[in-house]
């Protein structure tokens, strides 16, 4: 038997077409948030709410990914924002070439907000560098406040984590500056907003952190080891 | 359950090493699996079993070497080895620790038949 050093990364062909993306995003201007949760815990809610809070100040566009139905592409379009349904089918996570492919057909001329919805999965999506600026996120307080420590892959790669209905602490019984410490245990650089897109409670915050994130331009990709 | 797709991109890397070799088949892929990455070993086990059917990789064994977390103090210095409970805030200093290692997801080498055992 003859042994061959081979020293390449499994994930390389995905690693080469986030690069391509990547690059297709700098050459338009685009900020393109990585949005990702486990199902239910408010992606499409805070889209919804981010395109209330920012329409008239930026220009947006969104890509959904889902397994099944456009139902999620549908309520963005209803919001008179432009929307691209990915549908994988079986596969749980999106990679670089479904929004490579996508891309083709789905023009970024003067977007300046790319907001990618991954599939709704915590385990999965974290291994899969799309080419974004930012990897968001969301961790919804009635998933309970241990959620960062049993997917701390996921939560340790976020450049921002989001802490959605925070009005149902109370009724959750979580405790939510635990929920935050546990989150800056797993990832003490990453940005926090605690939140609600039911009652808007915080919001604004996070309103503000993204105008600035659009406007500067200079966030430089984390992502793609 | 992504390890399917994971299973998959093994194989076509090890196929592209083999055919650079002219070899066709292949008995070894060893590769390197970090506890820090969202990949289960067992579970990428049972998926190669189901990917390898007729590729070039059919009759081969997978080597799985387990890589463990290891996290640094940028500020104190010391490794942590092995990491227990993920907790990436130093207890001296409290500043983030770094992962050193952990993170690997890499095929290493394959094992293709000689030269000699193809004649």
């Amino acid at each position: 038997m003859d042994r061959v050093s081979v020293q390449t990364n499994v994930l390389k062909a995905n690693q080469e077409a986030a690069r391509e993306n990547r690059r297709l995003f700098e050459r338009e201007g685009t900020v393109v948030i990585n949005l990702m949760s486990a199902p239910g815990a408010g992606k499409t809610s805070l889209l919804e709410a981010t395109i209330r809070g920012l329409r008239d100040r930026c220009h947006l566009a969104v890509i959904e990914g889902d397994l099944q139905t456009d139902l999620d592409a549908q309520r963005i379009r209803d919001l008179g924002v432009r929307s691209h349904q990915i549908t994988t089918g079986t596969v749980c996570h999106l990679d670089a070439r479904m929004v490579a492919r996508a891309l083709v057909e789905f023009s970024l001329r003067g977007v300046e907000l790319l907001v990618i919805e991954n599939v709704g999965n915590l385990i999965c999506p974290a291994s899969y560098d799309l080419g974004e600026s930012l990897r968001v996120v969301i961790c919804s307080v009635a998933e309970g406040a241990e959620k960062p420590k049993k997917y701390p892959v996921m939560f340790h790669k976020a450049d921002v984590v989001v802490l959605n209905k925070t009005d149902l602490a109370i009724a959750s019984r979580v405790d939510l500056r635990e929920l935050e410490k546990n989150v800056r245990e797993v990832n003490p650089k990453a940005t926090v907003f605690a939140l609600s897109c039911t009652t808007g409670e915080g919001l604004n915050a996070w309103f503000a952190w993204l105008r600035d994130a659009i406007a500067s331009r200079s966030i430089t990709a984390a992502a793609g080891t | 359950m992504h390890e399917i797709s994971i299973a998959q991109s093994i194989i076509e890397i090890a196929e592209a090493k083999a055919r650079e070799q002219n070899s066709r088949c292949i008995q070894v892929i060893k590769i390197r699996l970090g506890e820090f990455t969202t990949v289960v070993r067992e579970a990428l086990e049972f998926a190669f079993e189901v990917a390898r059917q007729e590729t070039m990789a059919e009759n081969a064994r997978l080597e799985i070497e387990t890589v463990p977390m290891v996290v640094r103090c940028v500020a104190c210095g010391p490794v942590t080895d092995p990491v227990r409970e993920v907790c990436l805030i130093c207890s001296e200093c409290g500043l983030p620790l770094e992962v050193v290692a952990g993170e690997e997801l890499q095929v290493e080498y394959i094992e293709v038949e000689s030269v000699a055992e193809r004649v």
